[in-house]
Protein backbone atom coordinates (compact mmCIF):
# COMPACT_ATOMS: atom_id res chain seq x y z
CA UNK A 1 0.00 0.00 0.00
CA UNK A 2 2.38 2.71 0.81
CA UNK A 3 4.62 1.65 -2.21
CA UNK A 4 1.89 2.43 -4.19
CA UNK A 5 1.23 5.65 -2.31
CA UNK A 6 4.43 6.42 -2.57
CA UNK A 7 5.17 5.81 -6.72
CA UNK A 8 1.91 7.90 -7.27
CA UNK A 9 3.59 10.52 -5.11
CA UNK A 10 6.26 10.35 -7.50
CA UNK A 11 4.46 10.22 -10.72
CA UNK A 12 2.19 12.89 -9.42
CA UNK A 13 5.15 15.00 -8.47
CA UNK A 14 6.63 14.52 -11.70
CA UNK A 15 3.49 15.19 -13.89
CA UNK A 16 3.16 18.60 -12.25
CA UNK A 17 6.92 19.74 -12.44
CA UNK A 18 6.23 18.84 -16.19
CA UNK A 19 2.81 20.67 -16.21
CA UNK A 20 3.97 23.13 -15.29
CA UNK A 21 7.27 23.74 -16.58
CA UNK A 22 5.57 23.41 -19.96
CA UNK A 23 2.93 26.05 -19.18
CA UNK A 24 6.33 28.70 -18.45
CA UNK A 25 7.53 27.35 -22.35
CA UNK A 26 4.08 27.46 -23.02
CA UNK A 27 3.43 30.99 -21.65
CA UNK A 28 7.37 32.09 -23.27
CA UNK A 29 6.29 30.85 -26.52
CA UNK A 30 3.12 32.76 -26.45
CA UNK A 31 5.06 36.06 -25.49
CA UNK A 32 7.55 35.56 -28.39
CA UNK A 33 4.27 35.29 -31.18
CA UNK A 34 2.62 37.60 -30.04
CA UNK A 35 -0.29 35.27 -28.31
CA UNK A 36 -0.97 37.10 -25.20
CA UNK A 37 -3.80 39.84 -25.13
CA UNK A 38 -3.12 43.41 -23.34
CA UNK A 39 -6.03 42.62 -20.82
CA UNK A 40 -4.00 39.10 -20.15
CA UNK A 41 -3.76 40.57 -16.03
CA UNK A 42 -6.42 39.88 -13.60
CA UNK A 43 -8.83 36.87 -12.52
CA UNK A 44 -10.39 36.65 -16.47
CA UNK A 45 -6.74 36.64 -18.09
CA UNK A 46 -6.25 32.79 -18.74
CA UNK A 47 -9.50 32.60 -20.47
CA UNK A 48 -8.66 35.46 -22.31
CA UNK A 49 -5.29 34.54 -23.37
CA UNK A 50 -6.74 30.98 -24.07
CA UNK A 51 -9.33 32.50 -26.48
CA UNK A 52 -6.84 34.91 -28.41
CA UNK A 53 -3.95 32.51 -28.59
CA UNK A 54 -6.20 29.48 -29.92
CA UNK A 55 -8.05 31.63 -31.88
CA UNK A 56 -4.46 33.50 -33.71
CA UNK A 57 -3.25 29.55 -34.03
CA UNK A 58 -6.39 28.67 -36.21
CA UNK A 59 -7.48 31.80 -38.12
CA UNK A 60 -4.32 34.34 -39.04
CA UNK A 61 -5.07 34.00 -42.25
CA UNK A 62 -8.55 33.18 -42.60
CA UNK A 63 -11.51 35.07 -44.36
CA UNK A 64 -14.42 36.34 -42.54
CA UNK A 65 -17.59 34.55 -43.87
CA UNK A 66 -18.55 36.38 -46.71
CA UNK A 67 -22.50 36.48 -48.26
CA UNK A 68 -24.14 37.32 -51.80
CA UNK A 69 -25.47 40.88 -52.31
CA UNK A 70 -29.48 38.64 -52.30
CA UNK A 71 -28.32 38.41 -48.33
CA UNK A 72 -27.85 41.93 -47.38
CA UNK A 73 -30.05 43.05 -44.47
CA UNK A 74 -32.71 45.10 -46.14
CA UNK A 75 -33.30 47.36 -42.81
CA UNK A 76 -29.57 47.15 -41.05
CA UNK A 77 -29.78 48.00 -37.50
CA UNK A 78 -27.42 50.96 -36.28
CA UNK A 79 -26.49 50.64 -33.13
CA UNK A 80 -26.93 54.08 -30.84
CA UNK A 81 -24.05 56.10 -30.25
CA UNK A 82 -23.27 59.18 -27.41
CA UNK A 83 -24.97 62.51 -28.95
CA UNK A 84 -21.91 63.48 -31.70
CA UNK A 85 -20.25 66.40 -30.74
CA UNK A 86 -19.57 70.01 -31.34
CA UNK A 87 -16.29 69.25 -34.11
CA UNK A 88 -18.70 66.39 -35.60
CA UNK A 89 -21.37 68.68 -36.07
CA UNK A 90 -18.94 71.39 -37.15
CA UNK A 91 -17.41 68.76 -40.01
CA UNK A 92 -20.76 67.26 -40.89
CA UNK A 93 -22.11 70.95 -41.93
CA UNK A 94 -19.03 71.02 -44.22
CA UNK A 95 -19.76 67.67 -45.44
CA UNK A 96 -16.77 66.03 -44.32
CA UNK A 97 -14.22 67.88 -46.81
CA UNK A 98 -12.26 69.13 -43.54
CA UNK A 99 -12.16 65.48 -42.28
CA UNK A 100 -8.52 64.21 -41.55
CA UNK A 101 -6.81 61.07 -40.66
CA UNK A 102 -4.23 61.76 -39.27
CA UNK A 103 -1.93 58.57 -39.16
CA UNK A 104 1.17 58.84 -37.12
CA UNK A 105 3.68 56.45 -34.83
CA UNK A 106 6.33 54.54 -36.08
CA UNK A 107 5.92 54.54 -40.05
CA UNK A 108 8.51 56.66 -41.98
CA UNK A 109 5.79 59.12 -43.77
CA UNK A 110 3.40 60.05 -40.84
CA UNK A 111 0.97 61.95 -42.88
CA UNK A 112 -2.73 62.59 -42.31
CA UNK A 113 -5.68 61.99 -45.61
CA UNK A 114 -8.69 63.59 -46.36
CA UNK A 115 -11.85 61.82 -46.97
CA UNK A 116 -11.38 62.61 -50.63
CA UNK A 117 -7.95 61.44 -50.54
CA UNK A 118 -9.10 58.18 -49.16
CA UNK A 119 -11.84 57.84 -51.47
CA UNK A 120 -9.35 58.33 -54.48
CA UNK A 121 -7.38 54.87 -53.37
CA UNK A 122 -7.80 51.19 -54.37
CA UNK A 123 -10.72 50.46 -53.08
CA UNK A 124 -12.11 47.24 -51.99
CA UNK A 125 -15.31 45.61 -50.71
CA UNK A 126 -16.92 42.86 -49.41
CA UNK A 127 -20.19 41.67 -48.13
CA UNK A 128 -20.11 40.28 -44.76
CA UNK A 129 -21.87 40.73 -41.26
CA UNK A 130 -21.73 42.40 -38.68
CA UNK A 131 -22.47 41.30 -34.89
CA UNK A 132 -22.74 42.74 -31.42
CA UNK A 133 -21.98 41.52 -28.48
CA UNK A 134 -25.30 41.57 -27.71
CA UNK A 135 -25.95 38.87 -30.01
CA UNK A 136 -27.76 41.08 -33.20
CA UNK A 137 -26.15 40.77 -36.52
CA UNK A 138 -27.13 42.11 -39.84
CA UNK A 139 -25.00 41.86 -43.28
CA UNK A 140 -23.96 45.16 -45.52
CA UNK A 141 -21.81 45.00 -48.04
CA UNK A 142 -18.97 47.32 -46.64
CA UNK A 143 -16.41 49.18 -49.12
CA UNK A 144 -13.35 51.32 -48.62
CA UNK A 145 -9.35 51.16 -48.42
CA UNK A 146 -7.55 48.14 -46.94
CA UNK A 147 -5.94 49.29 -44.31
CA UNK A 148 -2.69 47.86 -45.11
CA UNK A 149 -2.93 49.93 -48.19
CA UNK A 150 -2.50 52.88 -45.68
CA UNK A 151 0.01 50.83 -43.81
CA UNK A 152 2.02 50.24 -46.75
CA UNK A 153 1.71 53.95 -48.17
CA UNK A 154 2.82 55.73 -44.97
CA UNK A 155 6.03 53.36 -44.64
CA UNK A 156 5.07 51.38 -41.38
CA UNK A 157 8.21 50.71 -39.79
CA UNK A 158 8.87 46.70 -39.24
CA UNK A 159 8.68 46.59 -35.60
CA UNK A 160 4.88 48.03 -35.61
CA UNK A 161 2.93 44.64 -33.53
CA UNK A 162 -0.42 47.05 -33.20
CA UNK A 163 -2.66 49.65 -35.00
CA UNK A 164 -4.52 52.32 -32.07
CA UNK A 165 -7.15 53.88 -33.88
CA UNK A 166 -9.34 56.61 -32.66
CA UNK A 167 -13.27 58.05 -32.70
CA UNK A 168 -14.02 61.63 -32.81
CA UNK A 169 -15.79 61.21 -29.91
CA UNK A 170 -14.38 61.30 -26.69
CA UNK A 171 -13.18 57.60 -24.56
CA UNK A 172 -13.44 55.70 -28.05
CA UNK A 173 -10.86 54.19 -29.14
CA UNK A 174 -9.23 50.48 -29.88
CA UNK A 175 -6.67 48.40 -31.33
CA UNK A 176 -5.46 45.81 -33.14
CA UNK A 177 -2.82 43.33 -33.89
CA UNK A 178 -1.29 42.64 -37.60
CA UNK A 179 -2.66 40.05 -37.90
CA UNK A 180 -6.00 41.72 -38.03
CA UNK A 181 -4.48 45.45 -39.60
CA UNK A 182 -2.72 43.70 -42.73
CA UNK A 183 -5.64 41.19 -42.90
CA UNK A 184 -7.33 42.39 -46.68
CA UNK A 185 -10.68 42.23 -45.49
CA UNK A 186 -9.75 45.03 -42.94
CA UNK A 187 -11.09 48.37 -44.60
CA UNK A 188 -10.83 52.03 -43.79
CA UNK A 189 -14.75 51.88 -44.67
CA UNK A 190 -16.31 55.20 -46.60
CA UNK A 191 -19.05 53.12 -48.36
CA UNK A 192 -22.12 50.78 -47.57
CA UNK A 193 -24.43 49.04 -49.78
CA UNK A 194 -23.30 50.73 -52.62
CA UNK A 195 -23.65 54.36 -51.09
CA UNK A 196 -21.71 56.65 -48.87
CA UNK A 197 -21.58 55.51 -45.47
CA UNK A 198 -24.16 57.02 -43.56
CA UNK A 199 -23.54 58.85 -40.22
CA UNK A 200 -25.38 56.34 -37.79
CA UNK A 201 -23.43 53.49 -39.29
CA UNK A 202 -20.48 55.66 -38.52
CA UNK A 203 -19.77 57.85 -41.61
CA UNK A 204 -17.68 59.49 -42.72
CA UNK A 205 -14.69 56.98 -42.16
CA UNK A 206 -15.28 53.75 -39.63
CA UNK A 207 -12.56 51.17 -39.50
CA UNK A 208 -14.05 47.80 -40.68
CA UNK A 209 -12.68 44.59 -38.90
CA UNK A 210 -15.18 41.67 -39.73
CA UNK A 211 -13.28 38.80 -37.83
CA UNK A 212 -13.79 40.59 -34.57
CA UNK A 213 -17.44 41.60 -33.07
CA UNK A 214 -19.02 44.99 -34.01
CA UNK A 215 -17.61 47.01 -31.35
CA UNK A 216 -14.11 46.90 -32.93
CA UNK A 217 -15.30 48.36 -35.87
CA UNK A 218 -15.01 51.95 -34.42
CA UNK A 219 -17.44 54.67 -36.08
CA UNK A 220 -16.16 57.71 -37.24
CA UNK A 221 -12.50 57.52 -36.79
CA UNK A 222 -10.02 60.22 -37.13
CA UNK A 223 -6.27 58.91 -36.16
CA UNK A 224 -4.82 55.91 -36.93
CA UNK A 225 -1.44 54.83 -34.55
CA UNK A 226 1.44 52.48 -35.34
CA UNK A 227 2.82 51.12 -32.23
CA UNK A 228 5.19 47.74 -30.90
CA UNK A 229 3.46 48.65 -28.05
CA UNK A 230 -0.05 49.22 -26.25
CA UNK A 231 1.35 50.06 -22.71
CA UNK A 232 1.77 54.12 -23.34
CA UNK A 233 -2.36 54.26 -24.21
CA UNK A 234 -5.36 54.75 -21.77
CA UNK A 235 -4.65 52.55 -19.05
CA UNK A 236 -2.03 49.96 -20.92
CA UNK A 237 -4.97 47.79 -21.49
CA UNK A 238 -4.73 48.36 -25.07
CA UNK A 239 -8.15 49.73 -26.24
CA UNK A 240 -11.28 51.54 -23.86
CA UNK A 241 -13.08 48.53 -24.23
CA UNK A 242 -11.28 46.76 -21.15
CA UNK A 243 -11.11 50.25 -19.55
CA UNK A 244 -15.11 49.82 -19.46
CA UNK A 245 -14.88 46.12 -18.33
CA UNK A 246 -15.08 44.48 -22.01
CA UNK A 247 -12.29 42.16 -23.50
CA UNK A 248 -10.09 43.59 -25.42
CA UNK A 249 -10.17 40.80 -28.13
CA UNK A 250 -13.40 40.42 -29.30
CA UNK A 251 -13.31 37.71 -31.92
CA UNK A 252 -15.99 35.60 -29.88
CA UNK B 1 -4.32 10.66 -3.56
CA UNK B 2 -4.68 7.45 -2.38
CA UNK B 3 -3.80 4.05 -3.95
CA UNK B 4 -7.72 3.15 -4.26
CA UNK B 5 -8.65 6.16 -5.30
CA UNK B 6 -6.77 6.23 -8.55
CA UNK B 7 -9.02 2.72 -9.39
CA UNK B 8 -11.86 2.90 -11.13
CA UNK B 9 -16.12 3.55 -10.19
CA UNK B 10 -16.84 0.16 -8.80
CA UNK B 11 -13.44 -1.37 -8.02
CA UNK B 12 -15.42 -4.66 -7.89
CA UNK B 13 -13.47 -6.20 -10.92
CA UNK B 14 -10.07 -4.35 -10.21
CA UNK B 15 -9.91 -4.43 -6.39
CA UNK B 16 -6.26 -5.57 -6.31
CA UNK B 17 -6.27 -9.16 -3.96
CA UNK B 18 -4.28 -7.03 -1.37
CA UNK B 19 -7.10 -4.57 -0.70
CA UNK B 20 -9.64 -5.12 1.59
CA UNK B 21 -12.63 -6.36 -0.10
CA UNK B 22 -15.05 -4.74 2.10
CA UNK B 23 -13.56 -1.33 1.69
CA UNK B 24 -12.78 -1.79 -2.60
CA UNK B 25 -16.92 -2.94 -2.40
CA UNK B 26 -17.41 0.78 -0.89
CA UNK B 27 -15.89 2.86 -3.99
CA UNK B 28 -18.47 4.25 -5.46
CA UNK B 29 -17.28 6.73 -7.55
CA UNK B 30 -13.58 7.27 -9.35
CA UNK B 31 -11.77 10.13 -8.01
CA UNK B 32 -11.28 11.69 -11.85
CA UNK B 33 -15.65 11.08 -12.33
CA UNK B 34 -15.73 13.04 -8.45
CA UNK B 35 -13.41 15.66 -9.86
CA UNK B 36 -14.84 16.34 -13.62
CA UNK B 37 -18.62 16.09 -11.78
CA UNK B 38 -17.50 18.98 -9.44
CA UNK B 39 -15.89 21.20 -12.06
CA UNK B 40 -18.70 20.96 -14.53
CA UNK B 41 -21.10 21.94 -11.72
CA UNK B 42 -19.22 24.89 -11.31
CA UNK B 43 -18.53 25.71 -15.20
CA UNK B 44 -22.25 25.08 -15.80
CA UNK B 45 -23.16 27.62 -13.00
CA UNK B 46 -20.90 30.25 -14.25
CA UNK B 47 -21.93 29.61 -17.62
CA UNK B 48 -25.30 29.73 -16.79
CA UNK B 49 -25.57 33.12 -15.34
CA UNK B 50 -23.02 34.62 -17.57
CA UNK B 51 -25.45 33.49 -20.20
CA UNK B 52 -28.69 34.87 -18.66
CA UNK B 53 -26.91 38.49 -18.03
CA UNK B 54 -25.52 38.46 -22.05
CA UNK B 55 -29.31 36.96 -23.05
CA UNK B 56 -30.40 40.46 -21.33
CA UNK B 57 -29.00 42.61 -23.40
CA UNK B 58 -31.06 41.37 -26.16
CA UNK B 59 -34.00 38.65 -25.24
CA UNK B 60 -34.86 38.09 -28.39
CA UNK B 61 -34.02 34.97 -30.84
CA UNK B 62 -34.11 34.26 -34.62
CA UNK B 63 -33.53 31.73 -37.13
CA UNK B 64 -31.20 32.16 -39.97
CA UNK B 65 -27.56 34.27 -40.07
CA UNK B 66 -29.23 37.95 -39.21
CA UNK B 67 -31.28 39.46 -37.09
CA UNK B 68 -32.10 42.57 -34.81
CA UNK B 69 -34.45 44.30 -33.91
CA UNK B 70 -35.55 45.48 -37.17
CA UNK B 71 -36.64 41.80 -37.91
CA UNK B 72 -39.59 39.73 -36.27
CA UNK B 73 -38.15 37.14 -33.94
CA UNK B 74 -39.22 33.81 -33.27
CA UNK B 75 -38.98 34.07 -29.75
CA UNK B 76 -39.56 37.19 -27.66
CA UNK B 77 -38.90 36.63 -23.85
CA UNK B 78 -40.66 39.62 -23.06
CA UNK B 79 -38.25 40.49 -20.34
CA UNK B 80 -36.33 43.45 -19.67
CA UNK B 81 -33.65 44.36 -21.28
CA UNK B 82 -29.88 45.80 -20.30
CA UNK B 83 -29.63 48.13 -23.61
CA UNK B 84 -31.81 51.18 -24.26
CA UNK B 85 -32.36 50.28 -28.13
CA UNK B 86 -34.58 46.95 -27.38
CA UNK B 87 -38.42 47.58 -27.11
CA UNK B 88 -39.30 45.66 -24.25
CA UNK B 89 -42.49 47.44 -23.12
CA UNK B 90 -40.37 48.05 -19.96
CA UNK B 91 -40.07 51.48 -18.58
CA UNK B 92 -36.79 50.94 -17.57
CA UNK B 93 -33.04 49.47 -18.68
CA UNK B 94 -31.04 47.16 -16.59
CA UNK B 95 -27.53 47.60 -16.18
CA UNK B 96 -25.41 46.39 -18.56
CA UNK B 97 -23.46 43.21 -16.80
CA UNK B 98 -22.00 42.22 -20.28
CA UNK B 99 -18.27 42.88 -19.68
CA UNK B 100 -17.78 40.65 -16.79
CA UNK B 101 -20.27 38.02 -18.36
CA UNK B 102 -18.46 37.54 -21.64
CA UNK B 103 -15.68 37.48 -19.58
CA UNK B 104 -16.38 34.67 -17.37
CA UNK B 105 -18.52 33.21 -20.05
CA UNK B 106 -15.47 32.10 -22.58
CA UNK B 107 -13.24 31.37 -19.16
CA UNK B 108 -15.26 28.66 -18.03
CA UNK B 109 -16.01 27.84 -21.75
CA UNK B 110 -12.69 26.27 -21.60
CA UNK B 111 -12.96 25.06 -18.08
CA UNK B 112 -15.99 23.02 -19.19
CA UNK B 113 -13.81 22.13 -22.36
CA UNK B 114 -10.57 20.75 -20.24
CA UNK B 115 -12.78 19.09 -18.22
CA UNK B 116 -14.73 17.50 -20.46
CA UNK B 117 -11.73 16.84 -22.39
CA UNK B 118 -9.85 14.74 -18.86
CA UNK B 119 -13.48 13.08 -18.25
CA UNK B 120 -13.63 11.61 -22.08
CA UNK B 121 -9.90 10.57 -22.02
CA UNK B 122 -10.91 8.64 -18.27
CA UNK B 123 -14.19 7.20 -19.56
CA UNK B 124 -12.58 5.85 -22.83
CA UNK B 125 -9.17 4.69 -21.38
CA UNK B 126 -10.89 3.27 -18.33
CA UNK B 127 -13.94 1.98 -19.91
CA UNK B 128 -16.00 3.86 -17.53
CA UNK B 129 -18.44 4.42 -20.26
CA UNK B 130 -19.05 0.90 -21.47
CA UNK B 131 -19.23 0.12 -17.98
CA UNK B 132 -21.53 2.27 -16.28
CA UNK B 133 -23.53 4.50 -19.13
CA UNK B 134 -24.15 2.28 -21.60
CA UNK B 135 -27.09 0.10 -20.73
CA UNK B 136 -27.09 -3.43 -20.70
CA UNK B 137 -28.95 -4.93 -23.74
CA UNK B 138 -31.54 -6.09 -21.66
CA UNK B 139 -32.16 -3.26 -20.25
CA UNK B 140 -33.21 -1.26 -23.53
CA UNK B 141 -36.19 -2.93 -24.08
CA UNK B 142 -39.24 -0.80 -24.13
CA UNK B 143 -40.69 -2.78 -21.27
CA UNK B 144 -37.82 -2.30 -19.02
CA UNK B 145 -37.56 1.62 -19.90
CA UNK B 146 -41.23 1.81 -19.42
CA UNK B 147 -41.76 -0.24 -16.09
CA UNK B 148 -38.34 2.60 -15.01
CA UNK B 149 -40.37 5.66 -16.71
CA UNK B 150 -43.66 4.26 -14.13
CA UNK B 151 -41.09 4.02 -11.14
CA UNK B 152 -39.50 7.19 -11.65
CA UNK B 153 -43.25 9.15 -12.56
CA UNK B 154 -44.06 7.45 -8.84
CA UNK B 155 -41.33 9.45 -7.29
CA UNK B 156 -40.71 6.06 -6.06
CA UNK B 157 -37.06 5.55 -3.56
CA UNK B 158 -34.80 3.32 -5.77
CA UNK B 159 -33.50 0.14 -4.34
CA UNK B 160 -30.43 -0.70 -2.91
CA UNK B 161 -28.58 -2.14 -5.86
CA UNK B 162 -29.31 1.33 -7.48
CA UNK B 163 -26.73 3.04 -5.01
CA UNK B 164 -24.11 1.03 -6.74
CA UNK B 165 -25.06 1.81 -10.62
CA UNK B 166 -27.62 3.82 -12.70
CA UNK B 167 -30.94 2.60 -13.55
CA UNK B 168 -31.39 2.74 -17.97
CA UNK B 169 -33.05 6.27 -17.74
CA UNK B 170 -30.21 7.64 -15.87
CA UNK B 171 -27.83 6.09 -18.10
CA UNK B 172 -29.62 7.31 -21.65
CA UNK B 173 -30.28 10.57 -19.97
CA UNK B 174 -26.09 10.86 -19.10
CA UNK B 175 -25.38 9.74 -22.29
CA UNK B 176 -27.36 12.13 -24.11
CA UNK B 177 -26.11 15.38 -21.90
CA UNK B 178 -22.60 13.87 -22.44
CA UNK B 179 -22.52 12.63 -26.08
CA UNK B 180 -25.35 15.26 -27.69
CA UNK B 181 -25.94 18.43 -25.21
CA UNK B 182 -22.53 19.33 -24.48
CA UNK B 183 -20.61 19.22 -28.04
CA UNK B 184 -23.97 20.62 -29.04
CA UNK B 185 -23.54 23.63 -26.71
CA UNK B 186 -19.85 23.93 -27.57
CA UNK B 187 -20.59 23.99 -31.36
CA UNK B 188 -23.34 26.06 -31.39
CA UNK B 189 -21.29 28.30 -29.01
CA UNK B 190 -18.32 28.59 -31.55
CA UNK B 191 -20.60 29.02 -34.53
CA UNK B 192 -21.18 32.38 -33.08
CA UNK B 193 -17.60 33.62 -32.95
CA UNK B 194 -16.24 36.02 -35.86
CA UNK B 195 -12.95 34.11 -35.25
CA UNK B 196 -13.89 30.62 -35.27
CA UNK B 197 -16.41 30.84 -38.69
CA UNK B 198 -13.75 32.40 -40.60
CA UNK B 199 -11.30 29.41 -40.09
CA UNK B 200 -14.84 27.36 -40.04
CA UNK B 201 -17.40 28.65 -42.01
CA UNK B 202 -19.32 25.67 -41.90
CA UNK B 203 -18.98 25.81 -38.66
CA UNK B 204 -22.55 28.39 -38.78
CA UNK B 205 -23.53 27.23 -41.98
CA UNK B 206 -24.11 23.57 -41.53
CA UNK B 207 -26.42 24.70 -38.53
CA UNK B 208 -28.49 27.20 -40.75
CA UNK B 209 -26.77 30.55 -39.51
CA UNK B 210 -25.65 32.84 -37.45
CA UNK B 211 -28.98 33.28 -35.81
CA UNK B 212 -29.45 29.97 -35.67
CA UNK B 213 -27.01 28.67 -33.89
CA UNK B 214 -27.77 31.69 -31.17
CA UNK B 215 -31.37 30.30 -31.08
CA UNK B 216 -30.43 26.77 -30.99
CA UNK B 217 -27.62 27.80 -27.99
CA UNK B 218 -30.36 28.62 -25.68
CA UNK B 219 -32.82 25.90 -26.50
CA UNK B 220 -29.98 23.57 -25.69
CA UNK B 221 -29.43 25.74 -22.16
CA UNK B 222 -32.85 24.86 -21.53
CA UNK B 223 -32.60 21.16 -21.82
CA UNK B 224 -29.67 21.20 -19.76
CA UNK B 225 -31.09 23.40 -17.23
CA UNK B 226 -33.91 20.56 -17.25
CA UNK B 227 -32.00 17.93 -16.77
CA UNK B 228 -29.80 19.84 -13.59
CA UNK B 229 -33.77 20.84 -12.00
CA UNK B 230 -34.41 16.48 -12.46
CA UNK B 231 -30.77 15.55 -11.59
CA UNK B 232 -30.74 17.30 -8.63
CA UNK B 233 -34.81 16.41 -7.35
CA UNK B 234 -33.76 12.63 -8.23
CA UNK B 235 -30.41 13.46 -5.75
CA UNK B 236 -33.19 14.30 -2.79
CA UNK B 237 -35.41 11.45 -3.88
CA UNK B 238 -32.89 8.80 -3.96
CA UNK B 239 -31.31 10.18 -0.65
CA UNK B 240 -29.47 13.37 -0.76
CA UNK B 241 -26.59 11.96 2.38
CA UNK B 242 -25.84 8.92 0.37
CA UNK B 243 -25.75 10.50 -3.00
CA UNK B 244 -23.83 13.90 -2.25
CA UNK B 245 -21.55 11.28 0.16
CA UNK B 246 -21.12 9.02 -2.58
CA UNK B 247 -20.21 12.12 -5.15
CA UNK B 248 -17.50 13.53 -2.59
CA UNK B 249 -15.89 10.98 -0.84
CA UNK B 250 -16.39 8.33 -3.39
CA UNK B 251 -17.64 5.78 -0.82
CA UNK B 252 -21.26 4.91 -1.15
CA UNK B 253 -21.68 4.22 2.45
CA UNK B 254 -20.27 5.67 5.37
CA UNK B 255 -16.49 4.27 6.74
CA UNK B 256 -16.91 1.30 9.04
CA UNK B 257 -15.36 3.03 11.74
Amino acid sequence: MSKISRRNLITTGLATAAGLSGLAVAAKLAQRHGLIPPDSGGIYGPGETLTYAAQRLLNRHAMAREFSRAQISEKPFANEVAPLGDEFQRLQAGGFAEWRLVVDGMAAHPTSFSVAELKSFPASSHVTMIGCEEGWTYVAEWSGVPLAYILDRVGALPQVRYVVYRSIQPDWWESIDMADALHPQTLVAHGMNGAELAVPFGGPLRLRVPRQLGYKSVKYINRLTLTDNLKSFGKGLGSSAPEGGYAWYAGI
Amino acid sequence: MSASSSLVESGRDHAPASTMPVIAAQKRHAAIVRLTHWLTTLAFVALLISGGEIVLSHPRFYWGETGNINRRPWLNLHLPSSRATVPTGYGFVLPDQNGWSRYLHFQAAWLAVATGLLYLIFGLVKGHFRRNLVPAPNECSVKAIGISMIRHLRFERPGKEEAWSYNVLQRLSYLLVIFVLFPLMIWTGLAMSFGFTAAFPLAARLLGGHQTARSLHFLVTILLTLFLLVHVVMIFIAGFRPRMRAMITGRATPPTE
